[in-house]
């Protein structure tokens, strides 16, 4: 039986604030925890089949073209060399998310530098990997690769429907008291999960089995099957465990595909992992952006204009482009209003979802102009943000479903200190640094995805939740098994959540932060479901049926579940369905992020001192996991701020840095004392009352920094990411100018 | 990664003897030759293990200190004896790398990692150090990380080493054995090369020969500090770094030993820059004019031309912290 929900409204009742076990929202640790820190966790890259050999992808050393010859004789050769795949299935670059649309195939058809164009399959990973490097291909180049979105060559598009124009936004500016007109640019990026892409397939009498690092398995699964012309349904795809994902597995990879073509001509099982420099060459990037924003205030400091201008770049044919100006639709009020949108044609890796597309890069740069305006007004930055929420949204006029952006602003800037700032810049030094402070906003669209899964009760009094969801590193088992726990009343040693499947309901997958809630949901639906029969059992109303501790409690009569099963297990599916809500009303998570940094004043490096940021995500299901995204999202902020940059080389659009050690993420050094609180709320509008908190923290965090460094030493670096020679570069013009 | 075979040394004349085979590499921590195995940009045929020879010893001699070769980086930095009169080399070890790495990766080992240029990790690109004559893929490219001193038309790598150029600021020598059973010391100074056009010969060792100790000279007295700028706190290879040991005397510098990283092809020392130093009364001007000489054939490649004023400001900067008793109110 299922209960179905279509998400076509808002919800006061708050059903989950009335159950009685009291697990939801406490910081349950993850159940799976103790497996990942001994190492026992069978992560796809650990995953054995017997008879299994290995496959690794070949590279394209050209940008543009076709491959015209793999001389794959001489590596055939080789000792344990078993096949070298050039099948024209085999794909360019990842998939992107949510579709079952494949990624690209003919590979052999070379569109971006480091593509992988075949597989070379072998007896040990070791021969694989050798002959992949030995493999000499011939190419038929074609002129006119363009490697970069600048590049007066390329093409550039401006897909209509991300364009837009209120009232008349080139008159507002000119006639606004105060003006700011800025370029910014942010750095292509690397989605860099610890675990490597990875895919072992096997063929198991005309089906595909398959262990995949995935976010999505249900889209992958049909991506997977179109990608190979067979039907969805002959396809498993398992991923109890996934190693982090930040976007780049949200579709299949090129390895996917390739591992299971390779299954099938091998009749063995074909294990193709990734190495590290494969895992951020092949798969997909976040792009590069250059945005030009324009603002025009009075004097009181109120927004009239808001111009936002974006140039994004992918392949050829791609239809994903950056949505770098999601939420400067609604963050603030304006009458006028300009979105332009363009989107350059490069040869480049594919640009796809990374951690928050959008906001992360989009209200970073907007939130460093606001801090330029608020400067230029001589306005606090917090004071600037406060005046111009709107009440509803604009252009639409559409009502938010929550809005927390005052009190996340004010509570963050209490609890930071932030009348500790000094107004001006270098006001305060401490030996060779400059002290600063900065603030940024934090806002990010939340959505909910279709999602099912299914709860069985047991006689015994344990109960077992089943769903392809995916745990990404997130905390899904944890959260799902605390949402049936608390409405089914069990202790949480009393429930299994079962995870990564595609033979169990297909769930919401992880991504876009819609993961706990959306999943989440279906857990709650089924649980209701459940609740109803025992209620029925019970003689009461369900919403009248306490349950807590195994026991259902009604009317001063308490009975173990089991009394009420009739001697037979339970099972029930809950679904949720997308509906009208997210037509009906703008919903968003809102934060605020602080920041205080040090800059040397000699060379110009750069120390996040301390950080705190404020986030309200309606109500929160784990107390540790929400925490950890939001410390997450955080550090992301200071990767994007301050190291973050997939380098391409100018001449072929290769990625130069394509490893951790040149590619830098924020390591626990650069990371201080980090503080996280969370602004408890429920938003009607979302089922369970919950929102998203995976990618909050990244969408404007990186801002607070930037800005605290301008207030450190007063220099505003807008081009991301902040390394020594950009800020040395601007503490040597400042000396200049002081003669 | 290449087929190898593996030959596990129990002593160092099994060691020498066996290294006689081209196509043999040394192999101690493994932690950057693994690496560029995996990838394939080194594919040594064989692999002599020298990890279990007994070559661990720090030992305090009448010349100086001796450390094995083998002596971990963790067991050197921690090493008391090292605190207490070479601290500048602790701290230089304690920048570099990560705990993890430091437990594994050795003293001799150190001083051969090879560069991190993105271009020879990348098999598919042209690289003089890599594959001779291929050409050089980082000039006109991404340099960012590159030699501003000492490059040449074939090659504009940097050498990675924190600990290598706190030993070159400490004036080490190299303990060398030669398969034949020779022994010879050399001065850090003329252990490494310059690239020229033949950068993939990056030390005088001869083929077979292999690093015993390092050897140290009693220490100085006075300052000692290390200071090192890099893209983030932890985990990155030196942009600048200077190591410096200075002594004051009655408000003149008396002595002074600087080496640099990150800027060439090798731990960089220059007697000018330390002979306008000594004897002078420390200021601002007299720190210019130290890198006035130090960076007068500095040349930028594009992305690293920032290394000169950075490297120019973290002198001044080092400078003015080692000689600063005497000159509160003069600082740069």
């Amino acid at each position: 039986m299922t209960r179905e929900m279509t998400h076509d409204g808002p919800d006061a009742d708050h059903r989950l604030d009335g159950m009685a076990q009291g697990v939801l929202g406490r910081g349950e640790p993850r159940p799976e925890g103790a497996l990942k820190v001994t190492g026992r966790a069978v992560y796809t890259g650990d995953q054995q089949a017997p008879g299994m050999v290995h496959g690794a992808l070949v590279r394209a050393t050209i940008t543009r073209g076709r491959v015209t010859t793999l001389n794959s004789a001489t590596v055939l050769e080789m000792p344990g060399v078993l096949a070298v795949i050039d099948d024209p299935r085999l794909v360019r670059f990842s998939g992107q998310g949510a579709t079952t649309k494949p990624p690209k195939a003919d590979a052999a058809g070379v569109v971006y530098h480091g593509q992988p164009i075949a597989l070379v399959v072998a007896e040990t990973l070791e021969q694989a990997r050798h002959a992949a490097l030995r493999l000499t291909v011939d190419y038929a180049e074609e002129p006119g690769a363009v490697t970069g979105p600048e590049d007066p060559a390329a093409e550039v598009e401006l897909p209509q429907k991300k364009q837009s124009e209120t009232g008349a936004p080139d008159a507002a500016l000119e006639a606004a008291d105060t003006v700011i007109d800025r370029i910014y640019r942010t750095a292509s990026m690397s989605s860099a999960p610890m675990e490597p892409h990875a895919s072992l397939a096997e063929w198991q009498g005309g089906k595909l089995v398959l262990h995949s690092t995935l976010q999505m398995l249900a889209s992958a699964q049909g991506q997977v099957a179109a990608a190979l012309g067979i039907e969805p349904e002959d396809i498993r795809i398992l991923a109890p465990h996934v190693g982090g994902g930040f976007g780049s597995k949200l579709g299949i990879s090129p390895e996917t595909v390739a591992a299971a073509i390779a299954a099938q001509q091998m009749r063995r099982p074909v294990s193709v992992v990734c190495t590290r420099p494969q895992s951020m060459e092949t798969t997909s990037r976040r792009s590069e952006t250059l945005q030009r924003i324009q603002m025009g205030a009075d004097d009181e400091g109120r927004l009239t204009m808001i111009g936002h201008e974006a140039l994004v770049s992918n392949l050829p044919g791609q239809k994903f482009s950056e949505p770098v100006q999601q939420a400067t639709h609604f963050t603030y009020e304006a009458a006028h209003r300009r979105v332009v949108h363009r989107v350059a044609r490069v040869h480049r890796l594919v640009a796809a979802s990374v951690r928050a597309p959008g906001e992360a890069v989009g209200a970073t740069a907007f939130e460093c102009a606001m801090d330029e305006l608020a400067d230029k007004l001589g306005l606090c930055p917090v004071a600037l943000r406060l005046r111009n929420i709107p009440k509803v949204e604009p252009g639409t006029g559409r009502p938010f479903s929550s809005h927390k952006l005052a009190e996340a602003l004010t509570e963050g800037a209490r609890r930071f200190g932030w009348e500790h700032r000094h107004a001006s810049p270098r006001a305060r030094r401490e030996g060779e640094w400059w002290i600063g402070m900065g603030m940024s906003s934090l806002v990010r669209v939340n959505t909910v995805m279709e999602a099912k899964a299914r709860v069985s009760l047991s006689l015994d009094g344990t109960a077992l939740v089943e769903t392809d969801m995916t745990d990404i590193g997130t905390g899904s088992y944890a959260i799902l098994s605390q949402i049936a726990a608390e409405m089914l009343g069990l202790p949480m040693g009393s429930v299994e959540t079962v995870l990564g499947d595609t033979d169990l309901p297909a769930s919401s997958g992880s991504g876009g932060s819609f993961g706990a809630a959306s999943t989440g949901s279906a857990v709650y639906l089924a649980c209701l479901e459940l609740r109803s029969r025992l209620a029925e059992a019970m003689g009461c109303p369900e919403p009248e049926l306490t349950l807590k501790d195994g026991h259902a409690i009604h009317d001063n009569r308490k009975v173990p579940l089991s009394t009420l099963m009739g001697g037979a297990a339970m099972q029930a599916e809950g679904h949720l369905i997308p509906g009208e809500a997210e037509d009906k009303a703008r919903q968003a998570t809102w934060g605020a992020a602080f920041a205080e940094v040090g800059v040397n004043a000699i060379t110009g490096e750069i120390r996040v001192r301390r950080m705190l940021g404020t986030f309200a995500i309606g109500r929160v299901l784990n107390a540790q996991t929400a925490r950890s995204q939001a410390l997450g999202g955080m550090i992301w902020g200071i990767g994007m701020a301050l190291t973050e940059e997939l380098v391409h080389d100018a001449r072929d659009g290769h990625i130069v840095n394509r490893d951790l050690a040149e590619y830098h993420v924020p390591v626990n050094a650069d990371v201080p004392a980090l503080e996280v609180h969370f602004l408890e709320e429920r938003d009607d509008w979302a089922p369970m009352q919950a929102k998203g908190i995976g990618e909050l923290g990244i969408c404007g965090a990186g801002a607070a920094i930037v800005n605290a460094v301008h207030n450190a030493c007063g220099v505003r670096v807008r081009s991301l990411p902040m390394t020594v020679d950009k800020v040395l570069a601007g503490l040597v013009e400042a000396e200049a100018d002081q003669g | 990664m290449r087929a190898f075979d593996y030959i596990r040394a129990g002593s160092c004349k099994d060691a020498l003897a066996e290294a006689e085979t081209p196509g043999t590499a040394f192999i101690a921590g493994g932690t950057n030759l693994l690496d560029l195995m995996k990838h394939e940009v080194m594919t040594p045929a064989r692999l002599v293990d020298i990890s279990r020879l007994d070559l661990r010893g720090i030992t305090l001699t009448d010349a100086g200190l001796r450390v094995g070769a083998l002596v971990s980086n963790s067991d050197l930095a921690a090493d008391p004896l090292v605190r207490r009169h070479w601290p500048l080399l602790s701290r230089a070890l304690l920048a570099g790398a990560s705990g993890q790495l430091r437990n594994k990766a050795t003293t001799g080992g150190n001083l051969l990692q090879r560069t991190r240029c993105y271009y020879f990790y990348d098999t598919a690109m042209p690289c003089n150090k890599r594959e001779p004559g291929s050409g050089c893929a980082a000039i006109g490219g991404f340099n960012r990380i590159h030699a501003i001193l000492g490059a040449s038309e074939a090659c504009i790598a940097t050498h990675p080493s924190d600990m290598a150029v706190a030993l070159r600021a400490l004036s080490a020598e190299v303990e060398l054995l030669a398969p034949g059973g020779g022994r010879r010391q050399v001065p850090l100074a003329a252990f490494y090369r310059l690239p020229g056009d033949t950068p993939h010969v990056e030390t005088v060792l001869e083929p077979g020969e292999m690093i015993a100790a390092v050897l140290l000279p009693p220490a100085e007295g006075g300052r000692q500090i290390y200071r090192k700028v890099r893209d983030r706190a932890s985990y990155a290879f030196a942009l600048v770094s200077v190591a410096a040991c200075l002594r004051m005397e009655q408000g003149r510098i008396a002595a002074a030993a600087l080496a640099f990283g990150g800027l060439a092809h090798m731990p960089w020392r220059s007697a000018d820059v330390e002979g306008t130093l000594i004897g002078e009364v420390p200021s601002a001007a007299l720190f210019d004019r130290a890198a006035d000489l130090l960076l007068a054939e500095a040349k930028g490649q594009g992305d690293n031309d920032f290394k000169i004023p950075l490297a120019r400001r973290t002198l001044a900067a080092v400078l003015a912290e080692a000689t600063a008793e005497d000159t509160e109110g003069d600082r740069a």
